[in-house]
């Protein structure tokens, strides 16, 4: 064998860096939607989304030529669709999971349609920061070769969690999802703080598409989400509505979509079609643990439709 | 104005195609052009399989009476019997390209046989003798290109360490990946292929995780069998490693770590098709053929290529243009140790039991199950 | 679902012209009114969506209707793909009637293909009449368990059913995938690794006259069948109470558990039931192409039926009407496949956003 092998210990390093890598679109449209469903909303629509998000943000950095242009591209479609969510749903009877449901065909959809003369040219990508450097082990610093858009994410967690616990809008945002009768009390309207609370969950799932198409895997095409932004969804049930424990999972989730690709490298073969399918039975195996007939979720927001 | 003509022309068209039914070849030779229909699994743009065969289908736009009618992303259910039947039926078509390997069994057979006087021709099927007549199969020894490009692979490479990312272990994939590794051994004899199934034809983000994993093992020169080469590419450039590509040409996505690569020709094949049929010649209902017969090519050397190994690249190609190479030649033993073509056994790229391969010959690291 | 909740909001304003005849026909007339002027709507914006593309709206218009209802090819095509969207679209309406949002009937499907296959593997050599039957079988409670798993975690777990529905999909296509590709593979799939065929005696064939396969009958039979089943039966109507409030169900004495599992059962039964007749009108065995998305499409189809059985059929109808224009869009006008999924949307968001207007149009209200 080669000293350039790690050997088995490439699995864990996989696992590692496939946590960073992967979990970043996670991460961002989990904490789009935890910030949704604390106003008492759910929004379903986020994988149209993220990928609307991921189409609108190659096109705009391959036509400008700065990828943080595309970013903010991609921020921008995301909120308008959570205007768009948020607009519906405040008219009288209407399901917010169905408007979740028409919003992700009709992302997904306009997505593909304007996108497909963006399939085949390359556009500007984002840059990556080397955390390796310290390190003489190339999958160590292939691993932490790591983009800025992960540590803003990474950052957004605990400062949502400190603003969801201590800030006037983040206890706005807990009345308008606990009781929308006591945020109307208080004098604010609640369809207006719940518009806010899906634009930004909007952008924050469009961000999330935009590292789907500028870094990693770092092109556009039809195929690219694969059903991330849905995933992102439940992963916020299984996360109790906490942007801590979204972080967590989300990076959980990362490193079980490397699992596969990585046991294969190592030699365990069979099954990978169960392994692929790994993220998903995990979510059900925690929801299934975590849930309980006796009592509403802790830290369900209780104006939530899916937890009524 | 515009759009009532319109309307009652095609309305016109749409209702004398029903009243002749099953006599609609009548309308071939009435109508001033002859319509081609092509139907693709996937998107047309897809920088791999299906924008090979929309490149093909581009290049019978050129001819002069031929119309081309398209349609892509369709699945390969009844939708795509539907979809032949409208090309039929409302667009007049007469020849028809499906062009994955899913339609062929059941739909291109029945329709084959619904429509006996036109004619279809299928990509990747196994034609066999019954099997409707005025239906074809046709494909390319794709292998012979991926055997080059694993030449240039095995002199490319530094570790020894080769990769690829297939998306199932099927005879078509398993084929490719062999060709690639003894390809590479031939030139490097301690080369090994690693390989990763993903599970599915077009999964980047899978794609992705799997060029990283295999670089992470020390690989260092990748190629890939999956709908869109691209995430692939892209992704194992920017981790500094080379790649060989797959399906069309994609240097201009990493020109510095472009080796080579296995393209499809169906430019050259589907107007020489056309031509065929406008003589008066039948198209062989199972015709195949490698790089002498110009059904596949090889992408032109990147500049990383040594002169070494375009030398002996050159040389292999051309034996296989002058058409005495074997790829698959006793005795070859698989990666369990088992031999699977005994000595002194030539399989031939006709030879029915390389469309039924179910192994990974000796340098291989994987399994197909 | 909602009749109840309008006449209980409709405010007694007196209407125009003829007070009787609107009183008593106007919510039946909204029915029909509101859900047509958003298809008109959506229509309207689409056009322009593709005016902005640089296409002619008329043209597109025109093709759409060619398409899908132009001629009697046109019509089989529609109907040939309406058929499975029926059965689908049960999945998602009979749990509605629950208040439950069940958007996994792709997992049943896949599920209810592979039991209907295993079975006609398991009989070969038997009477196809037998086969069928025991594919029927099969797949009814392959699909109908698989969606019983969603119930159950709802009733005795407390897991959203909307979301366990989802992950099932992925895992019920993880499962067909590892079978076809390995226990259950047939040797002489080759390229595309599927189950051994069911045989061709076991096909059950096309509607005499039509290249419309018998899933149509299937399809009608079963909305016929849930319709009575909710709105003329004591289990429909104990359904629907506890669909509008669980407590009074429970007060009355209702077996909300039971009703949940029930329902859930005969949702997957249905995308089970399509599953089976893909594999026995058209594939011929199991493969991945069973995963065409009939499930989710069939989601749109109930939503946009609002939930109600009878109103399924000409949705789907609709929509397979609309998936069968594509073609030509594509190849007439040069428009992009994802066109159908534009439009689906835009026709999704439109008729969900009329549901406001239920009651609020002042020529329609009174009371019934």
């Amino acid at each position: 064998m080669a000293d350039a092998s790690l050997g088995l210990w490439t699995v864990p390093l996989a696992v590692f860096g496939g946590a960073i890598r992967v979990s970043t679109p996670f991460l961002f449209v989990s904490l789009g939607e935890c910030i949704t469903e604390r106003s008492g909303r759910i929004n379903l629509g986020l994988e149209g989304t993220l990928v609307m998000g991921a189409m609108s943000a190659y096109g705009i950095s391959y036509l400008s030529g700065s990828p943080w242009l595309g970013v903010l591209a991609a921020g921008i479609t995301g909120a308008l669709f959570g205007a768009l969510h948020a607009g519906i749903c405040s008219l009288p009877r209407v399901n917010d999971i169905a408007v979740g449901i028409a919003l992700m065909l009709l992302g997904t959809g306009l997505a593909f349609f304007l996108g497909k003369p963006l399939i085949e040219p390359t556009a500007a990508r984002l840059p990556a920061i080397d955390f390796g450097w310290w390190s003489d082990v190339p999958q160590v610093r292939a691993a932490l070769r790591i983009n800025v858009l992960f540590l803003i994410g990474v950052a957004i967690a605990p400062l949502l969690y400190w603003a969801f616990k201590s800030t006037r809008w983040g206890l706005l945002i807990r009345t308008a999802g606990e009781s929308a009768d006591a945020a109307r009390a208080m004098g604010h309207s609640v369809l207006l703080i719940r518009l806010r609370a899906t634009m930004v969950g909007g952008f924050l799932a469009g961000i999330g598409g935009s590292f789907l198409s500028l870094f990693y895997p770092g092109s556009w095409n039809e195929g690219l989400s694969s059903g991330q932004g849905i995933t992102a969804v439940a992963l916020v049930i299984f996360a109790r509505w906490d942007p801590l424990l979204c972080l967590w999972a989300s990076l959980a989730f990362g490193g079980a979509a490397a699992l596969g690709p990585a046991l294969q490298s190592v030699g365990i073969t069979s099954g990978y079609h169960l392994f692929n399918a790994a993220p998903y039975i995990l979510t059900l195996a925690i929801m299934i643990i975590t849930c309980s007939p006796k009592r509403t979720l802790t830290g369900a927001p209780a104006e939530l439709s899916i937890t009524r | 104005m515009d759009f009532g003509r319109i309307s009652r022309r095609h309305l016109l068209q749409g209702s004398a195609a029903l009243a002749l039914g099953s006599t609609l070849g009548i309308r071939g030779a009435a109508a001033a052009e002859t319509t081609i229909g092509f139907i693709y699994v996937g998107s047309r743009d897809d920088y791999g399989y299906n924008q090979a065969h929309a490149q093909g289908a581009a290049a019978l736009k050129k001819l002069p009476g031929i119309k081309v009618v398209e349609e892509e992303k369709v699945p390969e259910t009844d939708a795509v019997e539907k979809t032949i039947e409208s090309m039929i039926n409302l667009d007049g078509a007469t020849l028809l390209f499906p062009t994955s390997f899913g339609y062929y069994n059941p739909h291109v057979l029945k329709m084959a046989t619904k429509f006996p006087k036109l004619k279809f021709e299928h990509c990747g099927g196994l034609w066999s003798e019954k099997d409707p007549k005025n239906a074809g199969s046709y494909f390319g020894y794709i292998d012979e290109a991926q055997f080059i490009s694993g030449i240039v692979a095995g002199h490319s490479t530094k570790s020894g360490k080769l990769g690829f990312v297939a998306a199932k272990p099927i005879p078509q994939v398993l084929r490719n990946i062999n060709a690639f590794t003894l390809g590479a051994r031939l030139a490097n004899p301690k080369a090994t292929t690693q390989v990763i199934f993903t599970g599915d034809w077009s999964m980047p983000v899978k794609e992705a995780e799997a060029t990283n994993s295999l670089i992470d093992q020390g690989v260092d020169v990748l190629t890939c069998h999956v709908d869109g080469p691209k995430t692939m590419v892209e992704n194992a450039a920017r981790r500094g490693a080379m790649v060989c590509g797959y399906h069309v040409n994609q240097s201009p996505l990493a020109p510095k770590a472009y080796l080579t690569g296995a393209e499809w020709n169906w430019e050259a094949l589907y107007p020489k098709f056309v031509k065929m049929i406008t003589a008066g010649e039948a198209i062989p209902n199972f015709y195949r053929g490698g790089l002498k017969e110009e059904i596949v090519k090889v992408s032109p050397y990147g500049e990383a290529v040594s002169a070494e190994a375009r030398k002996h690249a050159d040389d292999v190609k051309a034996k296989f243009m002058a058409g005495d190479f074997t790829i698959f030649k006793g005795p070859v033993v698989d990666n369990k140790g088992k031999t699977v073509i005994a000595a002194g056994t030539d399989r031939g790229q006709q030879d029915p039991e390389l469309e039924k391969m179910d192994y990974l010959v000796e340098g291989v690291i994987g399994a197909t199950a | 679902m909602t009749a109840e909740v309008e006449s209980v909001e409709a405010v007694g304003v007196a209407p125009a012209a003829d007070p009787g005849f609107l009183q008593r026909y106007g919510a039946s007339i909204e029915y029909v009114l509101i859900p047509c002027a958003a298809l008109l709507g959506a229509l309207a914006v689409f056009g322009g969506f593709v005016a902005l593309y640089g296409k002619n709206p008329l043209d597109l218009y025109f093709y759409m209707y060619y398409g899908a209802f132009g001629t009697w090819f046109s019509w089989q095509n529609t109907l040939t793909r309406a058929a499975p969207l029926i059965l689908t679209a049960l999945c998602t309406a009979l749990p509605a009637q629950l208040g439950m949002v069940i958007i996994g009937g792709e997992g049943a499907l896949l599920i209810g293909a592979l039991s209907a296959t295993s079975a006609a593997l398991a009989l070969q050599g038997a009477a196809p009449i037998v086969v069928q039957i025991a594919m029927v079988i099969a797949g009814v409670i392959g699909g109908g368990l698989w969606i019983t798993l969603s119930g159950g975690l709802r009733q005795y777990r407390g897991v959203n059913e909307t979301i366990s529905s989802l992950l099932l999909v992925y895992i019920a296509l993880a499962i067909l995938n590892h079978l076809v590709e390995g226990p259950l593979r047939d040797p002489a799939s080759l390229n595309k690794p599927s189950t051994r065929e069911i045989g061709a005696a076991n096909m059950i064939g096309t509607i005499p006259g039509t290249d419309v396969h018998w899933g149509l009958v299937f399809g009608l039979v079963a909305a016929v069948a849930a319709y009575v089943l909710i709105y003329h039966t004591t289990f429909g109507f104990a359904a629907r109470v506890a669909g509008g409030n669980v407590r009074a169900a429970k007060i009355v004495g209702l077996n909300v558990g039971r009703l949940i599992l029930t329902v859930c059962f005969l949702a997957g039964a249905c995308a089970g039931l399509a599953g089976m007749i893909e594999v026995a009108a058209v594939q011929g065995r199991t493969n991945a192409n069973l995963a065409a998305g009939y499930g989710f499409t069939g989601i749109l189809v109930a939503f946009l039926a609002r939930q109600n059985p009878l109103a399924i059929i000409p949705v789907a109808i609709l929509l397979g009407g609309i998936s069968a224009s594509g073609g030509l869009l594509q190849r007439r006008l040069g428009l992009p496949d994802a066109s159908v999924l534009v439009l689906q949307g835009i026709i999704f968001v439109f008729v969900l956003a009329s549901d406001a207007l239920y009651g609020r149009i002042g020529l329609f209200k009174g009371k019934s």
